[in-house]
């Protein structure tokens, strides 16, 4: 309606039109409405700015001790302070929170949530493609997630593809509009990195490879001639631009990081290999036969995203997926975080994963921190979230128990200090236990992603 | 088929007799708390096992175990887990068409096809089952036909087929819905064409067992009525799977029509229904508790469980069928997110013993620690519902068939 009263602007005889009359008075409506509207966005802006205090709970800041009946002081979107004896400013909302455990929002590192899409069928490789212009911000995967007590969220593209475009990264802020969940660099851009794949996934007919020697040969190759690009960027015979491989530099700078699908021992070695011959900069996500190769993937200073599956098998590069993949990663020194890879696993069940990897042997510190900090690393976001850190942004979630307990329930969620999950508001706890209607975003295409692969 | 399970039982007892050492020790197995499932947790309890049977149970002050009992502690023990609706065994893990016979898609109706004869004893998700508690199966075809096929019932013990039988023709797989449409144009294509279709055959088995005392006019034996026959006479329950209201309405519509045994299966949207299927009498095998909650799910709820618990409605829990990962999931695993989405924890495990053994009709030999029953039971080192606890380990029949912690 808004959109058609604007329009309507531009017709010339306004004056003397009836119709336009009506319009001028809907619009003056419309206009009063809006700074009303306005006004009370403005005041709740300013409430945002009054801090919060979170007293009483246990938090469990990740980086640094748990801290017994704390207290922990938000205020702009960021942590002010926390610990035992934290100065509660007087014109602070102070909310009691005794008996609760409050642990930074978690990070997912690997999620297919809001209708992720990215290359099409046409090529394995097509760096051009940008997951932030296929996402349904209002997506029921959205709304579970942020019930599932997550903050942050690498949204990627399949793995049926070598490459399948640039991933993005964005905080699960109630939004009408991708730019409004995109996480920001200093310029401003939305942040994001490269989704390639290896293994069995990308194997398909032609132009796609049929074998692992020509998927490999393939990636090179565009490598290759994204260094060449990049050369030529840097000099003063500029090329015609070429958006894949605009994307490719960044990746050859370093500065977009490559997450990259891989399940068999040798598939993760060739990632290695490839990774050093072009200085990618490169996290491995799946890594099902790391317990094979983790000696070597430590010495290359790599880390793995893992994820937590019930059974063995599903396909014959996972038949020897076990469950103390974390355990085994971790003990080698390589940095560890799970991912949900939803829909294969629920964003609402994702504490679960950790809690499953301690099961079979991770230590309880590693498994917090595989929620945390550790996936914030793989996404370069930890200065800003994985932590309860003052100065960072308030990214949290307050829980009704340990967070390593199958009976823990995900109370709030909070990111940049505004509240988007409560199980006490009937219209947020139907996403958070499912139930009639809790599903229906969650169409086919959720399908199809699952399909293309773990 | 009485042959078959008299051939069987003698199997299963022959293959019991080979090993009269272990049989003939008696096992204590002494635990913090003891889940009977026929009775309040007993702390500090005490189960003691003899040839194969649970001997007695009890309070480890009240029982004075005889000289030569071997003894296990934990902190906690369970009878046996039930998985009350798989496909493992007839699926495998590797997902490869020589490993998957759990459907077969020739025709849309084919109650004929007997899981014993797919059924892999040694596949490695039987054993990954058994090494995290599940004692019992009940394994065969698969959703994704009107009509795929039979179930039985079977231990996670042995290395064939015959040697943990314990039923070989426990119910007849259907299924209702979009699942079940045909493929290409092949009927049924819709849900009224399923029932349409479920309702001509049910009746031609009918008049073919009412046909079979006609003497000389008896008609040839058809292996497809005869097997429907078994659920017409009441046997042999049809096992229903229906996600959707509408698909569990018609569920119950045919139960009634033609007096069959019916139980449901998947019932996603059972929370729609309580009070029909209440009416009906049907018990339910639930989908698994972290099933996804989209397609014919997408109404799913984790809190389903426990809502049938508040109705009075009997229900189990199942590992069900997954066409991709996890291939199978645990129902040990399922039961604990019930737990931790209001289903009393107590009732929780209930929905993978007691409860499943009385839906599957076998609660007079498993399901339960009492005297007299089948000595199936798991130890854990904690809380059996807590991501932390581990299984240690457990016994089939008295015997110990895994001990490395899971």
């Amino acid at each position: 309606m808004d959109a058609a009263c604007l329009a309507a602007w531009d017709c010339l005889c306004w004056v003397y039109s009836f119709l336009c009359l009506v319009i001028i008075m809907r619009t003056l409506f419309v206009l009063l409405l809006g700074s009303l509207a306005y006004g009370a966005l403005a005041a709740s802006a300013v409430a945002e700015q009054r801090p919060i205090a979170f007293v009483g709970a246990t938090l469990i800041p990740i980086e640094g001790e748990p801290v017994e009946q704390g207290t922990l002081l938000v205020a702009g979107g960021k942590i002010l302070a926390l610990g035992r004896d934290v100065a509660i400013p007087a014109n602070a909302d102070v909310r009691q929170v005794d008996g609760k455990v409050i642990m930074p929002g978690l990070v997912d590192t690997h999620s297919h949530i809001g209708q992720v899409a990215g290359a099409d069928r046409s090529a394995p490789i097509q760096a051009d493609v940008r997951a932030l212009d296929s996402i349904n911000v209002r997506h029921a995967g959205i709304i579970k997630a942020r019930a599932g007590g997550i903050t942050t969220v690498n949204v990627m593209p399949g793995s049926g593809h070598l490459l399948s475009g640039q991933t993005l990264y964005m905080k699960l802020r109630e939004g009408n509009s991708v730019e409004d969940l995109a996480i920001r660099n200093a310029a401003g851009g939305m942040m994001g990195g490269i989704k390639m794949a290896n293994g069995t996934n990308p194997l398909r007919a032609s132009p796609f490879p049929g074998t692992r020697g020509k998927a490999a040969a393939l990636m090179r190759t565009q490598l290759i001639a994204a260094q060449e690009y990049c050369k030529k960027l840097a000099s003063d015979d500029k090329p015609s631009r070429n958006l894949g491989n605009e994307a490719l530099c960044e990746a050859l700078a370093g500065e977009r990081l490559v997450h990259h699908h891989t399940h068999r021992h040798d598939d993760v070695l060739t990632v290695l290999r490839i990774a050093e011959e072009f200085g990618l900069r490169v996290v491995l996500h799946h890594v099902s036969e790391a317990g094979l190769v983790a000696d070597e993937i430590a010495a290359a200073g790599v880390p793995a995203s893992i994820i937590h599956i019930d059974s063995p098998g599903g396909k014959l590069e996972v038949m020897n997926l076990e469950p103390d993949n974390g355990r085994l990663l971790a003990e080698a020194g390589v940095l560890l975080a799970y991912h949900t890879d939803d829909p294969i696993t629920d964003s609402r069940l994702f504490l679960r994963s950790a809690g499953m990897g301690m099961r079979f042997g991770l230590d309880r510190d590693t498994a917090l921190a595989s929620l945390t900090i550790n996936g914030a690393k793989m996404l370069d976001l930890d200065e800003r979230v994985g932590s309860l850190v003052a100065g960072k942004d308030a990214d949290f979630v307050i829980l009704d128990g340990d967070p390593l307990s199958v009976y823990t329930r995900v109370l709030e969620t909070w990111i940049d200090g505004t509240q988007v999950f409560n199980l006490d508001d009937p219209e947020h706890a139907i996403y958070a236990t499912g139930g009639y209607g809790a599903g229906r975003d969650a169409i086919a295409s959720d399908i199809i992603m699952m399909e293309a692969g773990l | 088929m009485k042959r078959l399970t008299l051939t069987i039982s003698s199997l299963t007892l022959a293959l019991g007799l080979c090993s009269p050492a272990v049989l003939a020790e008696r096992l204590a197995v002494l635990a913090d708390k003891v889940h009977t499932q026929a009775g309040p947790v007993i702390e500090r309890g005490v189960v003691v096992i003899h040839q194969g049977k649970i001997e007695q149970v009890g309070r480890q002050s009240d029982i004075r175990l005889p000289a030569g009992t071997r003894t296990l502690q934990a902190a906690e023990v369970t009878p046996g887990l039930i998985d009350a609706r798989t496909v493992v065994g007839l699926a495998g893990y590797l997902n490869q068409p020589h490993d998957q016979d759990q459907l077969e898609t020739s025709t849309a109706m084919q109650p004929q096809l007997r899981a014993f004869d797919a059924y892999n004893s040694r596949e490695r998700l039987v054993d990954w089952l058994r090494s995290l508690g599940v004692t019992t199966l009940h394994t065969g075809h698969g959703p994704g036909a009107l009509i795929s096929g039979q179930t039985m019932l079977i231990k996670t013990q042995g290395n064939n087929v015959d040697a943990g039988m314990l039923k070989p023709l426990s119910m007849i797989v259907a299924q209702l819905g979009p699942g079940a449409f045909g493929a290409e144009n092949r009927s049924p294509g819709t849900r009224a064409k399923q029932m349409a279709m479920l309702r001509q055959q049910l009746m031609k088995a009918s008049e073919y067992r009412d046909k079979q005392g006609d003497g000389d006019k008896a008609p040839a034996r058809d292996l497809e009525l005869e097997a429907l026959a078994e659920v017409l006479a009441g046997r042999t329950p049809l096992l229903i799977t229906a996600y959707r209201e509408q698909d569990i309405h018609s569920a119950l519509r045919l139960a009634e029509e033609f007096s069959i045994p019916v139980v449901l299966d998947g019932a996603a949207e059972a929370y729609l229904a309580i009070d029909a299927i209440k009416a009906a009498g049907v018990p339910v095998i639930l989908h698994p508790t972290m099933a996804r909650q989209f397609g014919e799910l997408e109404n799913a709820s984790f809190t389903s469980a426990q809502q049938l618990h508040a109705a009075g409605i009997p229900f189990a829990l199942q590992s069900g069928y997954e066409r991709y990962v996890p291939k199978t999931r645990v129902v040990l695993w399922e039961a604990a997110m019930a737990a931790a989405y209001g289903l009393p924890p107590e009732v929780a495990l209930g929905s993978i013993t007691i409860e499943a053994a009385k839906i599957l009709g076998l609660d007079d030999r498993i399901g339960s620690l009492e005297p007299g029953k089948d000595a199936d039971l798991v130890l854990y080192n904690g809380d059996p519902f807590e991501y932390s606890s581990r299984v240690t380990t457990v016994i089939i029949n008295g015997e110990v068939v895994s001990d490395t912690a899971h």
